[in-house]
C-alpha cells in the first residue's frame, strides 16, 4: 500500500515539475535574477504547491492516522541553527548556478542528455560529503 | 500551450497535490533532496523502496507526458565545471540543511514552520546572490 502511494505521489510531483517548467532552467534562474529579465513563473508554481499541502498539514489534525498506518510527522523544531543556514546558503548558491534543485534534475533525467547526468553525480557526490562537513561544522564552534 | 504563469499555476498544485499524498497516505514529508540522500548515503534504507518508486514516478512521468505535451528543454549549461560545481553544491548544501525547494519550501511553508521559511529566505537569497556574482559580475553564466 504504502509503495502504491509512494508512487502516485512522485508521479505527481515530477507532472507539476514538468508541466510548470520547473525543469528548464532559465525559468529558474530568471526567478532568481531579478536585475535581469525576471521570470515571476516559479512564485505561481510554489504558490500553487502550497495551497493543497496546507490543506492537507490541516487534514492531519483531523486523521488520526496515515492511509498506510504510522505516524504523522512530528510538529517542527522552532530553533534556527547553523546547519539551518550555512546549508541554506550553499544549496541556494549552487541553485543559481546551475538553475536546478533536486526534484527537477530527476524530472529531467530522461530528456536533459549529459548535462543533467552530470549534474546528479555531483549531486549524489555533494550528498555523500554533507556528514563529514556536518561535524566539522559542530565542532568548529561548540554548541552550547 | 497555455500563458507560462498558468502552466506554473497547475504545475504547482500537481507538485502540492504529490505532496499531500505522501503526508496523508504514508505520514511523509515531500522532501526530494531527503528521500534522494537516504538511497545515496543509505541512511534512509529502511525505506528504500518507497523511494526507489517514489523517485521512479518523478523520472518516468515526464517520459510518459513527452508524446502528448512535446519534449521540453532543460536549456542547462554543457560547461561541466560549472555543472559540478553546482552539484556538489545542492547536494552538500541540502543535507547539511535537512531540506531543499520541496521540504522546506513546500511541506515547510505550507505549515508555517519557522525552520522551513527561514531556510527558503535563504536559499532564495543566496541563489539571488549566485545570479549577480555569476552571471552579471564574473559572466560565466
Amino acid at each position: 500500500m504504502s509503495l502504491l502511494i509512494s508512487l502516485i505521489s512522485g508521479a505527481l510531483f515530477g507532472t507539476g515539475l514538468y508541466l510548470s517548467g520547473m525543469t528548464d532552467t532559465t525559468k529558474v534562474q530568471g526567478w532568481l535574477d531579478v536585475f535581469g529579465n525576471w521570470d515571476p513563473t516559479l512564485a505561481f508554481v510554489m504558490g500553487g504547491a502550497i495551497i493543497p499541502m496546507t490543506i492537507a498539514w490541516r487534514l492531519t489534525r483531523v486523521a488520526r492516522r496515515p492511509v498506510s498506518g504510522g505516524q504523522f510527522p512530528p510538529a517542527p523544531m522552532p530553533e534556527i541553527d547553523r546547519r539551518l543556514v550555512i546549508g541554506s546558503v550553499l544549496f541556494g548558491m549552487g541553485w543559481g548556478l546551475a538553475g536546478l534543485c533536486p526534484g527537477p534534475a530527476i524530472a529531467s533525467l530522461s530528456f536533459g542528455g549529459v548535462s543533467g547526468i552530470v549534474f546528479v553525480a555531483a549531486m549524489a557526490g555533494g550528498m555523500l560529503l554533507a556528514p563529514g562537513v556536518k561535524a566539522r561544522l559542530d565542532r568548529a564552534v561548540p554548541a552550547e | 500551450m497555455q500563458p507560462d504563469w498558468i502552466m506554473g499555476l497547475i504545475g504547482g498544485l500537481l507538485i502540492g497535490l504529490g505532496g499531500a499524498v505522501l503526508l496523508l497516505g504514508n505520514g511523509r514529508i515531500m522532501g526530494a533532496s531527503g528521500i534522494i540522500g537516504g538511497l545515496v548515503d543509505g541512511s534512509g534504507f529502511g525505506d528504500k523502496w518507497d523511494r526507489v518508486v517514489f523517485l521512479a514516478g518523478v523520472f518516468l512521468m515526464p517520459l510518459l507526458a513527452m508524446p502528448f505535451v512535446g519534449t521540453p528543454e532543460t536549456n542547462a549549461t554543457g560547461n561541466w565545471v560549472i555543472l559540478i560545481a553546482a552539484g556538489l553544491l545542492v547536494g552538500l548544501g541540502t543535507r547539511i540543511a535537512n531540506g531543499c525547494t520541496s521540504g522546506h519550501g513546500v511541506c515547510g511553508i505550507s505549515r508555517f514552520s519557522f525552520r522551513g521559511i527561514i531556510a527558503t529566505v535563504f536559499y532564495i537569497l543566496a541563489g539571488g546572490l549566485s545570479m549577480v556574482l555569476f552571471r552579471h559580475i564574473l559572466g560565466v553564466i
